[in-house]
């Protein structure tokens, strides 16, 4: 057998967007002792369908299994391993900083070099936006973290391949061919 | 299916009529094809028990649900047919949940139809309100909900066709209460069921299928697996097309066993934990395995790490999920079990492997003489002779129904089966308490057949409430209890692994000649081998369930074994020094 190294993956799937769907991959996951890492759920430009971005650590045999068992799922539309594609890959995080008007510029100069910004000023505090790789938000909150941070939170990781190429799966679930059979 | 659809054809209904969700339910079934359901009513299914008289469906009155479960399970098995079951919210439901587990471990296509609380109720822990979708959810390939009469007929045509497509697996539809009350305008439609997210259909290149073809023919110590997919998929006759063209020797999984001819001379047997030695031996010794419909469960390969070592493998399987998953591969063929025999059936010749059939002959002849079926006994009765005996004096051709446990062990090793669907066992799951209500299903799917339980004493008592259903539906199967007074797989470990301390496993049964009386059925008792015979022609002859209660030595354990996790070639060999055991029966 050969051994791969686990490594980080990034996975995109389509899935209807229907109750209980989030809840059946989930259940996916921890039957099969898939530990997630990171897991984002969102409409698209289509009516009915989600998209979903994960990242979980595996190597290249359970990648496989893991794509080949979501595709068993019947509310599974279409799903791609895009960890060796090149793609855009993307956290949002809001941080809320302790800091008075006496200190703010200082922050606000750490937010342009960071390229993030503040969408919401109180008297002792801001609330900064960041967009970007996990590496850039880590960066950010180690440099503001001396201020004093009240709250954070951030979403799970969002991704899109470069170029003009959609998700291979996008035109696997627009095909309205598949899955038809005889009742 | 295919039957109703026909009909439908003929008599297309057009027009819309105002039924209830109840009455659509039923209709539906009807259209699926759907003879028989097994069930027991509740509050909230009552509705549909109602409607249920002005359908042409025959409903069997079960005393538990998971018999209910497995009866519909044994149905599906015995017949290639979805099988169906039918039960109420809450308790009814979560009673099902041991043979939809079941069902979902050996790919068993299966449609479980639930009662719920009305829509309004749902989530108020209403009575007898059980989250059964979400109970259910780990364990069948899809459940739905319906809420509402108008998505009944589709829920259902989508249920039998996710059930019995791809890799078949058991499927919930829980329906509310309101849902099955509440009408609307409806018309059966016959149009195919279009689920965009779900392809079961997978096909190999042709370059693969060439690959095979090469190995095959390159091979100079090659063994074929049949496995469950191999019956699934109906390929038994390629799959001795391609034994008849290539002389290679195969091995079978436990619920592979029918899937190639025991009697055929290029039958080893079946693999693994309780394996004969020479097919495991085989097995290791390999330098091709091609396992068709198969995957590698653990009891099959045991130590991952040193199975089949020399051996390239070759791996045709529906499910691309079991793909490298216990056993890496070097070449799989990912479809239909049946369709890749085919392609490969035109390409293959002969292979010259005289000298590695030859060398498996050996093993056989070395290590056949200790088995138990061939050694002298002392007048006592043993389990292997009693099972051994069954199949001579059923002609081999009975469809027999195991429980969990040592019996099933010696049933797959002495009980050959030359046809499919024959043999009827859990096998995943390892359900004790199985047997008697598959048996019922079973017979209900090949009611001309001579349908035998082989059960042990433990395993037949979690469900011989069932043997009530027997007397009141009338139906004939025949129950060999192999009566150790022990859980006797429980007590062989206990005697191999855990210093013979016998902790919870000796067992006191009722009287089962008298439980047999009780219920109005025929009761008899076997203590010694020249016995068996005559109890079985008794049996066979008469027409009503038979408990046949096989009184069998108390402590004799299932050889050859390998522990668990252990080599695959490591095991325990059956001990020649005591034990001495007379053979009384003429053999042929």
């Amino acid at each position: 057998m050969t051994e791969s190294s686990h490594s980080l993956r990034t996975f995109v799937a389509y899935v209807e967007d229907r109750p209980g769907v989030l809840n059946r991959i989930a259940s996916l996951f921890r039957r099969r002792n898939y530990n997630i890492v990171s897991l984002n759920v969102g409409r698209t430009h289509e009516a009915g369908i989600s998209r979903m971005t994960f990242q979980m650590e595996a190597d290249d045999d359970m990648a496989r299994r893991i794509e080949a068992n979501l595709y068993k799922m019947v509310h599974v539309l279409s799903v791609e391993d895009i960890t060796n594609t090149q793609s855009v890959i993307r956290d949002l995080a809001l941080i809320k900083v302790r800091v008075g008007p006496e200190r703010r510029a200082e922050v606000l100069q750490i937010l342009s070099v960071f390229r993030a910004h503040a969408v919401d000023l109180g008297t002792e505090t801001l609330t900064v936006e960041i967009t970007g790789k996990q590496e850039k938000i880590d960066g950010l909150v180690a440099t503001l973290r001396p201020f004093g941070i009240v709250e954070m939170v951030q979403t799970g990781t969002v991704a899109m391949t470069r170029g003009n190429q959609g998700a291979a799966a996008r035109a696997a679930h627009t095909e309205d061919a598949s899955g038809i059979a005889a009742a | 299916m295919e039957d109703a659809a026909k009909k439908l054809e003929t008599q297309p209904q057009t027009t819309p009529k105002t039924l209830t969700g109840s009455e659509i339910l039923w209709d539906t079934l009807v259209n699926q094809g759907v003879e028989v359901v097994f069930g027991y009513p509740g509050g909230a299914i009552m509705p549909a028990y109602d409607a249920m008289i002005k359908y042409p469906v025959r409903h069997v009155l079960v005393r538990h649900e998971q018999g209910a479960a497995h009866m519909a399970d044994g149905y599906a098995r015995a017949s290639g047919k979805v099988g169906v079951c039918i039960a109420t919210s809450g308790p009814g439901a979560t009673n099902l949940v041991t043979g939809l587990a079941n069902a979902m471990l050996d790919s068993i296509p299966m449609v479980a139809i639930t009662g719920q609380v009305a829509s309004g109720l749902l989530g108020s822990d209403a009575f007898q309100e059980t989250d059964i979708t979400g109970v259910s959810l780990p364990i069948t390939k899809h459940n739905i909900m319906v809420t509402r009469p108008e998505e009944i007929c589709q829920a259902l045509k989508e249920a039998f066709y996710i059930a019995s497509s791809g890799r078949p697996g058991p499927v919930v539809v829980d329906i509310t209460k309101d849902a099955q009350q509440k009408s609307c305008e409806y018309v059966y439609d016959p149009s195919p069921v279009r689920l965009p997210g779900y392809r079961p259909d997978y096909h190999p290149i042709d370059k693969d299928i060439a690959r095979a073809i090469d190995l095959i023919h390159s091979a100079e110590r090659p063994v074929l697996f049949c496995g469950h997919g191999v019956i699934q998929s109906n390929a038994t006759q390629e799959l001795l097309e391609l034994v008849e063209k290539t002389q290679i020797p195969v091995a079978c999984t436990l619920l592979g066993l029918g899937g190639f001819p025991a009697t055929h001379k290029r039958a080893l047997g079946m693999m693994g934990m309780h394996g004969e030695a020479w097919v495991n031996r085989a097995i290791q010794e390999a330098d091709l395995l091609i396992a068709v419909g198969m995957r590698f469960d653990d009891r099959v390969t045991g130590n991952l790490k040193t199975y089949a070592p020399g051996a390239k493998k070759i791996h045709i399987e529906l499910d691309p999920a079991e793909i490298n998953k216990n056993v890496h591969v070097d070449l799989p063929l990912v479809g239909d079990a049946r369709q890749i025999l085919q392609q490969i059936l035109p390409h293959v010749k002969s292979c010259k492997i005289q000298p590695w059939l030859d060398y498996i002959e050996d093993l056989k002849g070395e290590t056949a003489v200790i088995e138990i079926q061939h050694l002298p006994d002392h007048g006592k009765l043993y389990a292997a002779h009693v099972i051994h005996d069954l199949w001579r004096y059923t002609d081999g051709k009975a469809l027999v129904v195991t429980d969990v446990g040592q019996h099933q062990m010696w049933e797959a090793q002495y009980y050959k089966h030359d046809h499919p669907r024959k043999l009827v066992t859990s096998g995943g799951l390892g359900t004790m308490g199985f047997a008697l209500p598959a048996a019922i299903g079973a017979k209900f799917a090949c009611p001309d057949d001579d349908v035998w339980v082989i059960a042990g004493d433990g395993g037949f008592q979690m469900t011989a409430a069932e043997l009530t259903t027997c007397a009141q539906e009338g139906i004939k199967v025949n129950v060999a209890i192999i009566n150790n007074g022990y859980l006797g797989m429980v007590r062989q470990w206990q005697q191999f692994f855990y210093g013979g301390r016998y902790v919870a496993t000796p067992m006191k049964s009722p009287d089962f000649v008298k439980l047999a009386d009780a219920h109005g059925l025929l009761g008899l008792r076997v203590t010694e081998r020249a016995q068996v015979k005559a109890a079985v022609e008794r049996a066979r002859a008469h027409e009503g369930s038979v408990v046949i209660d096989f009184r069998v030595e108390q402590e004799d354990a299932v050889y050859p074994m390998v522990p668990a996790g252990a080599d695959l070639h490591d095991m325990i060999r059956r001990p020649q020094s005591h034990n001495p055991i007379y053979e009384t029966g003429e053999d042929e």
